[in-house]
């Protein structure tokens, strides 16, 4: 710590390399210290979501907010994702006469991909950012605690029914991304470039597995729970007023859509 | 007084608790007898609320007993903890109500968790009965959102009281009030002991509420308990850092 006491003399500045040192060794920590959270946090979430009482109607809400809510957007990202998607692999493949293959390239990517990627993120932005403000209000105005002191334990009753429904509606919102995605590939393809639709159709058919729309699933299901993890956790150990509530969301909303993106690679090569 | 033949409800023994290398709480001991209403007094940051958390048991101190009617909560599970809650009822500063829900909501709250078998029916009259303890109705279908500061805070005891606890917990309740809503919350902590028999602890800065209020008075300062007694002893406090913080209200003399 400090220098010899008394002494006039000021203490000598840190050099670059202590100070470059210090701060990868803090951001390290810091890293550290969330994901441990994070962990404590999903295994308290697992502990509470298995023991009574269930609360169906909370689990319903947030159904609704997180899955029913996105509908919209999430179709409307998946139909113009097919559709970008075609375009641009129309004009590729337009350069070798493989247009065929733009049915397979769009159904590929949209399904392992796009779908869980592009889904997670506009859950994220929807109902991810609204989550992590509201509980973080409720955190800084106290009503997390006079929840607790009522002997109703906030995790159960806040962050349950949230988690579990990033967990079940992302994979049913990919499941949507997929079919208006592959629609809007064969929207581009055949009605706007002329491509046969028998073709589009039967080159999909040949290309495309069940399993490449399981992956996307399990993506799905994988983002979902994270997303909604970092919302909650973020939210409900924001401190510090209306400032840190804000701080709190823009972290939430970083992380979870960082998290999305290096989530994607470790997940697709563990299904491989 | 008759406090010697009391039995205490709250009993609190050589509490300790830090926040990294912040000593808030320096040694507290600390009791409460059965039915009575205790003040604590201090400034800000002397450790008020915190000592008031450690009551409920929403902060584990580092040492030290809290013993709540014979038991003590510092070892217990969470689920151990959540029994020993229902015996308390908080009013927090500024209210803490649900603000997506409405006033019957917030009030009937506790009940529909704990108490399912009364039906809606009871129900709908227990929160009546409450709100009118507090002096207020026709305000079951407003949003917190809608209502004054003060109405909140009634609001608020009406929520803290749904469940007949035995102890009511009061956060600061006079903070940010005009002086006659501040009167007026006086007069709710008052008829919610002569009505219901509750023990009440108030944490507050707010002296002359204090000396209204209280059988006893604490006075928190720099995390310890320097001084602690009826009203009228109190008044007379030889701890300077007590003293002083007195003569903001009372004068020098």
């Amino acid at each position: 710590m400090s220098s010899e006491t008394g002494s006039p003399v000021e203490p000598p500045k840190p050099s670059w390399l202590y100070t470059a040192v210090e701060s990868i060794g803090s951001g390290v920590y810091r890293f550290i210290e969330q994901v441990g959270g994070l962990a404590e946090l999903l295994f308290q979430i697992i502990k509470w979501s298995v023991r009574p009482p269930f609360r169906l109607q909370n689990l319903f809400a947030q159904l609704d907010f997180v899955g029913v809510g996105s509908i919209f957007i999430v179709a409307l990202t998946g139909i113009f994702s097919g559709m970008v998607f075609a375009h641009q692999s129309w004009r590729a493949f337009d350069l070798f006469n493989a247009e065929s293959l733009v049915g397979p390239t769009v159904s590929l990517t949209i399904t392992r991909e796009l779908a869980p990627v592009f889904a997670a993120l506009m859950v994220t932005m929807r109902a991810g950012s609204a989550m992590c403000t509201e509980l973080g209000t409720m955190r800084v105005t106290e009503q997390v605690d006079a929840l607790e002191t009522m002997a109703v334990n906030p995790i159960q009753y806040l962050l349950v029914p949230r988690v579990l429904a990033g967990l079940i509606m992302v994979p049913l919102l990919v499941l949507i991304f997929d079919l208006l995605g592959l629609t809007g590939g064969y929207f581009v393809a055949v009605t706007v470039k002329g491509l046969s639709a028998g073709t589009f159709v039967t080159r999909t058919q040949q290309w495309l597995d069940p399993e490449d729309i399981s992956e996307g699933l399990i993506k799905g299901a994988v983002f979902g729970l994270f997303v909604m993890l970092v919302a909650c956790f973020k939210g409900y150990n924001a401190s510090g007023g209306a400032k840190g509530v804000g701080q709190a969301t823009t972290e939430a909303m970083v992380t979870s859509a960082l998290g999305i993106f290096i989530l994607d690679y470790f997940v697709g090569v563990l299904l491989h | 007084m008759s406090d010697e033949k009391t039995k205490p409800i709250i009993e609190i023994v050589e509490l300790h608790k830090s926040f990294g290398e912040h000593h808030v709480l320096k040694g507290i001991t600390l009791s409460v007898p059965a039915g009575s209403t205790l003040v604590i007094l201090g400034g800000s940051g002397s450790g008020k609320t915190v000592l008031m958390k450690h009551m409920i048991g929403l902060l584990k101190p580092d040492s030290g007993r809290v013993v709540i009617d014979g038991e003590d909560i510092v070892p217990m599970s969470p689920e151990e903890l959540e029994k020993i809650r229902r015996k308390f009822g908080m009013v927090f500063q500024a209210a803490a109500l649900f603000d997506s829900m409405t006033v019957y909501e917030n009030v009937s709250f506790a009940l529909r968790e704990h108490r399912k078998e009364l039906g809606e029916a009871k129900m709908r009259e227990i929160v009546r009965d409450k709100l009118a303890i507090v002096g207020l109705k026709d305000v079951e279908d407003k949003f917190p959102a809608s209502l004054s500061g003060g109405m909140r805070k009634r609001v608020g005891l009406a929520r803290a009281i749904v469940l007949d606890p035995k102890i009511v917990l009061y956060d600061e309740p006079t903070t940010g009030l005009d002086p006659i809503t501040t009167d007026y919350v006086d007069e709710m902590i008052l008829d919610a002991k002569k009505q219901l028999g509750v023990t009440s602890v108030v944490i507050s800065h707010d002296i002359a509420s204090a000396f209204k209020v209280a059988d006893n008075i604490a006075f928190l300062y720099q995390g310890e308990i320097v001084d602690q007694g009826h009203p009228s002893t109190l008044r007379h406090t030889q701890h300077p850092g007590a003293k002083l913080f007195l003569q903001t209200w009372f004068g020098k003399n």
